[in-house]
């Protein structure tokens, strides 16, 4: 029977009326008293030499408060990375400087060189056009295999190269994967693309930068997904503010995708402007600068191949792959190839030998990050492509081939460096062919057919790596952070608690499942739990929320301090009932003497706590308020299997989804109904990945899906009904909830099964053309069905 | 957007005047020309808004059977009005774009601006309308001209259009899975004098007839007698989303459908 509140409810989400009703708080809704506004000039060129920036006409223009160029910024530090890759010689990354504005050169179309700060955006904007730029334009660097010959073009000239790092893992397998191909009975090759792709969440980038002159505080308001992690990159690396007078503020945020983690140029610009003009400055993103200046997503060529025995086991793997960095390291960039991506290669399968290459590459376009799944798409669309092709050339059922060779046993440890604490990939799989009714496909299929239709069915594995740690590790890979989370727990003298946690909600819905947590551990009702994130003032130093890590990480920060607000309620407890505190138990909101009727309320004890008449100072203080930072000890892994039914129009090449089934094991839940709204939500994206979406640059760096007239985002009409099933559940064995994290699964685990299923009803059709890149466009499987 | 004055004439008389001043532009529903305004593409003096003109508004039948269509009508008023007197103008008119964007964008606008992947000039070139300025009449054949060229001069209104009404006819589209415009699409009317079929969103030069298509269907309405008649891919429009050879293909297709939805 499901329950009506706490673990395990589908309790409402909270924070809805809010955002549905208009109430919302918005950066862009922060407007500040005498606030002027900012419109960056961006370059319209991928590549060349910044000769001169011209301001005079524009600074003597109708309500221009100030002008700023790269030159204004030689004193103030780079955008830093927040990742240091090692390569395979051993050698540490390439890190070119990253200015607030460009100085020198302009290395990608939307790169801002000059900002104009008015009393309103359109005299800002109308002063921009009056700045004459000199730039002596440069070929560009596009094509990152073209960027890493001999001889090309340098993006940054001081590098030695476009080649960011070249980084081998496990270096050590190289020798003993090589050989293992040698042995092969049989091997696949795949080479394929995974396509750019643009975040685009709902609500743009805004950030409002203000400084108090009294105090000489600063304060920024910015749509991100991890305040305190701004505050540290900006305060301590680019404008050298500390941060005891910094205060970074995320309030509503409305989706960020991965791309809402970083910091970006415009927030330094807006906290350095602010003081700089003595008045707060405003930037809100239009969606056209949204497409050139926020962090793009994937990029990623690859070529894989799969070695087997005799009897179809699976004996090695290896990959090259080329990952394309943009013109400039975002926050977290050089981690997602990596770190992020080579450590999932073994996916559910015991395969013993894996070797991954990564070359990441510096391009003129829009620098490159984390977009939901991060790395983990990448890995999971190459491997379960590959897999799928290879069942095709063996003339094996792709399912079969996958079972023969996933992981049973557990804990495993994957030869990539990972060990996987739970799984069921069976259970999944056995799931998966429940509710996509593999057994009634080929009755549709003639369905189809009879319409003139192709009918293709595809499916895929997925393994993830969720709330990524425990920091001294991920020191040892190269980050520049821990990745704990923190949480305090404030308990008020009536008994209502706040939650004041690290984590970020950006329409996840923390708000919601976190209440649920501390009110069933407690026992009182979810309306007296209020969580409180994304301002630095009112919550301890947390890493915020990326990587399906809130719940896992967040959540666990949040129980370890809710232990202690029980441990220490239970001592106050057992004082007011006069008994032994390993007598009295809490039960439903009240502490009991174990087998009597005796017992205190919980608002009881919190009020002893703050008004201490009857209390026991002399072994405790008063107040109830207590802080946990949780450091997890491994990633989680969650997984699962997806099945994909298409029908393909073989006249035009149009691809429909008709069936999209996913069968997850995400742990514990907390709450099932926003899990299946993040799986739903990720399916989208992943889906419009498969089918849609594509960033794409022509060979002079222009950006050509500039906007929604060319950029094509998935709506509600391009996708089906979906089957969303969580039940398998295999709890994560060290975080106290069990959780493993929903967030990304949708978009890690969607995409192949999609291309595997067009690539089934193109069979169906005569046609076999062994891969088709994504999107997979109407054109694209027009072309292919006629090459 | 740069600044402008705004004109709301009530009268085609007036706002005709309004457009005699230097570097001034007339606005329907403002769908195509706002996003234009906004992106700082265009710097007009003054905006001369056409909505408030009653007598360009409205879908009647006139004594020669013509469908009189003002040039200020909304799609959604097409997509009603229209729909028990041309079925098929009516149902193009109801997928164009989205609400939003049907409850202010006009018949009027739509084929000023001759966009080569817009709706309304399939059907207005497929039916062989008449379009009505303020001045003169001009056949559909003679006025598109090409991409976003029509025979309009300077400061010339669309004022109405009149539609022959066919037999029977339909409209089909494939769309550009971005804008949601068409990637191709067809117009194919039958007349009892002759079937004409009208192709957008694939050349290069705008709208054009498939007289090829047109001949063969008026010997026998059939889409097999279309089996064999392609189109040439040059000069057709090649682009992120599709090909020139790709997009003649789909015209053809797109032929083939509209002919069988009409005979099914
Ligand atoms: C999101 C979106 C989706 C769309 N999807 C489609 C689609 O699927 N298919 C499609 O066909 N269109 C589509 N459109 C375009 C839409 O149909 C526009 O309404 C139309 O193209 C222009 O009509 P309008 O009345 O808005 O003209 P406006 O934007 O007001 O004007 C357009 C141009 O025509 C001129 N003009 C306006 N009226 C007249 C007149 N009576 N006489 C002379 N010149 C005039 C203006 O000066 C301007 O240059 C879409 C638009 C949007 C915003």
């Amino acid at each position: 029977m499901p329950k009506d509140s706490g673990i395990g409810a589908s309790s409402k989400r909270r924070e809805d009326i809010r955002f549905l009703t208009g109430d919302g708080n918005y950066t862009d809704d922060i407007n500040i008293h005498g606030q002027a506004y900012v419109y960056f000039l961006r370059s319209d060129i991928a590549h060349g030499t910044l000769n001169s920036v011209n301001t005079d006409a524009a600074a003597t223009m109708d309500g221009v408060v100030k002008i700023f160029t790269g030159a204004d910024f030689e004193a103030v530090g780079s955008i830093p990375c927040g990742w240091q890759i090692t390569d395979k010689h051993g050698e540490v990354m390439q890190e070119p400087r990253h200015p607030v504005l460009a100085h020198g050169k302009v290395r990608h179309v939307g790169e801002p060189i000059a900002a104009v700060v008015a009393e309103t955006l359109e005299q800002a904007r109308d002063a921009a056009e009056a700045i004459e730029v000199d730039i002596s334009e440069l070929p560009a660097v596009v094509s990152m295999k073209d960027a890493v010959k001999e001889g090309a073009t340098k993006v940054h000239d001081d590098l030695t190269s476009n080649l960011c790092y070249d980084w081998g893992f496990v270096e050590e397998n190289k020798g003993a994967v090589d050989q293992a191909f040698k042995d092969a009975a049989h091997v696949t090759t795949l080479e394929l693309v995974n396509n750019r792709l643009v975040a685009n969440p709902m609500e743009p980038r805004v950030a409002v930068g203000d400084f108090a002159r009294g105090t000489g505080d600063h304060t920024l308001y910015t749509t991100s997904q991890n305040p305190h992690v701004i505050r540290l990159l900006m305060g301590a690396f680019v404008l050298g503010i500390p941060e005891h007078k910094l205060r970074v503020v995320a309030p509503d945020v409305g989706g960020g995708f991965g791309t809402k983690i970083f910091h970006y140029q415009e927030e330094a610009f807006v906290t350095f402007a602010a003081k700089a003009c003595n008045r707060a400055v405003k930037w809100t993103s239009s969606r056209s600068e949204a497409f050139m200046s926020d962090a793009h997503g994937r990029d990623h060529v690859t070529k894989i191949q799969l070695a087997l025995d005799k009897d179809n086991n699976f004996t090695a793997l290896r990959t090259d792959t080329y990952a394309n960095m943009g013109a400039y390291l975002s926050t977290f960039a050089p981690s997602v190839p990596t770190w992020l991506h080579g450590t999932l290669m073994a996916g559910n399968y015991k395969t013993p030998l894996i070797y991954v290459n990564v070359k990441a590459v510096f391009t003129n376009t829009v620098p490159v990050d984390a977009y939901r799944g991060a790395g983990r798409p990448e890995a999971t669309y190459q491997l379960e492509r590959l897999v799928d092709k290879t069942a095709h050339e063996l003339g094996v059922d792709p399912i079969k081939l996958r079972r023969q060779n996933f992981i049973t046993e557990f804990p495993y440890a994957t030869p990539v460096a990972v060990e996987y604490d739970t799984g069921d990939y069976v259970a999944t799989m056995d799931k998966l062919e429940e509710i996509a009714d593999v057994a009634g496909f080929a009755a549709r299929r003639k369905e189809s057919e009879a319409k003139g239709k192709l009918r293709g069915f595809g499916v895929n594995c997925y393994i993830e790596a969720c709330g990524i740690a425990p920091s001294n590790l991920v020191g040892q890979l190269g980050a520049r952070a821990g990745l704990y989370e923190s949480a305090t727990v404030r308990v008020n003298a009536t008994g209502g608690l706040v939650v004041m946690t690290g984590s970020h909600s950006h329409g996840q819905g923390h708000e919601t499942t976190f209440a649920q947590v501390v009110a069933e551990m407690i026992g009182i009702d979810e309306s007296m739990v209020e969580i409180v994130h994304g301002d630095t003032a009112r919550v301890p130093m947390g890493m915020g929320t990326y990587g399906s890590r809130s719940l896992a990480v967040g959540g666990s920060a949040m129980v370890r301090a809710t232990e202690k607000i029980i441990a220490k309620a239970r001592k106050i407890a057992s004082h007011l009932l006069e008994a032994s505190e390993t007598d009295v138990e809490l039960k439903d909101g009240a502490f009991t003497v174990a087998g009597t009727d005796k017992s205190v309320a919980w608002g009881d004890v919190t009020l002893a706590a703050y008004v201490p008449h009857n209390y026991p100072l002399e072994d405790i203080e008063p107040g109830l308020e207590e802080t946990a930072f949780y450091d997890p000890s491994n990633f989680t892994y969650p997984s699962g299997a997806y099945a994909c039914e298409v029908e393909l129009d073989p006249e035009t090449g149009q691809v429909t989804i008709e069936r999209f089934s996913a069968a997850d094991d995400f742990g514990n839940i907390v709450n099932p109904m926003i899990v299946t709204g993040q799986v739903h939500g990720g399916l989208a994206q992943g889906i419009g990945q498969a089918l849609m979406e594509n960033c794409s640059y022509d060979s002079d760096g222009q950006l050509l899906s500039a906007s929604y007239m060319d950029y094509a985002m998935p709506r509600a009409s391009d996708l089906p009904f979906y089957d969303v099933d969580h039940s398998c559940q295999t709890p994560c064995t060290h975080n106290p909830l069990g959780v493993k994290g929903c967030g990304e699964a949708g978009a890690i685990g969607s995409p192949p099964a999609v291309v595997n299923a067009v690539l089934d009803a193109m069979r169906s059709g005569g046609k076999d053309v062994g891969h088709i890149d994504m999107p997979v466009s109407p054109h694209r499987v027009w072309e292919a069905m006629n090459s | 957007m740069y600044n402008f004055d705004v004109e709301r004439p009530a009268t085609i008389a007036q706002a005709v005047k309004a457009l005699s001043t230097e570097e001034a532009q007339p606005m329907s529903g403002g769908q195509t020309l706002i996003p234009t305004l906004k992106a700082r593409l265009a710097m007009p003096s003054v905006l001369v808004s056409l909505s408030g003109i009653d007598e360009m508004k409205g879908v009647r039948k006139n004594d020669d059977g013509l469908l009189c269509i003002g040039g200020g009508t909304t799609h959604t008023t097409v997509a009603t009005e229209a729909a028990a007197h041309y079925p098929g103008l009516a149902e193009l008119a109801a997928r164009i774009g989205d609400p939003a964007v049907r409850n202010r964008g006009t018949l009027g606008g739509s084929i000023a601006n001759n966009d080569p992947s817009a709706c309304y000039p399939a059907a207005v070139l497929g039916s062989g309308a008449t379009v009505v300025t303020n001045s003169r009449e001009i056949a559909a054949d003679d006025y598109f001209l090409g991409m976003f060229e029509t025979a309009l001069h300077e400061g010339e209104l669309v004022t109405e259009v009149k539609f022959p009404i066919p037999q029977a006819s339909h409209y089909e589209k494939h769309l550009q899975p971005a804008s949601r415009f068409p990637l191709v699409a067809v117009f194919v009317a039958k007349f009892e004098e002759g079937v004409r079929v009208a192709v957008t969103g694939a050349s290069e030069s705008g709208v054009f007839r498939w007289t090829e298509a047109e001949e063969a269907l008026s010997g026998s309405f059939k889409s097999d007698t279309l089996k064999d008649l392609t189109l040439d891919g040059s000069g057709m429009i090649s682009d992120l989303h599709g090909s020139g050879a790709y997009r003649a293909h789909l015209a053809t297709v797109m032929t083939r459908r509209a002919v069988d939805a009409i005979s099914d």
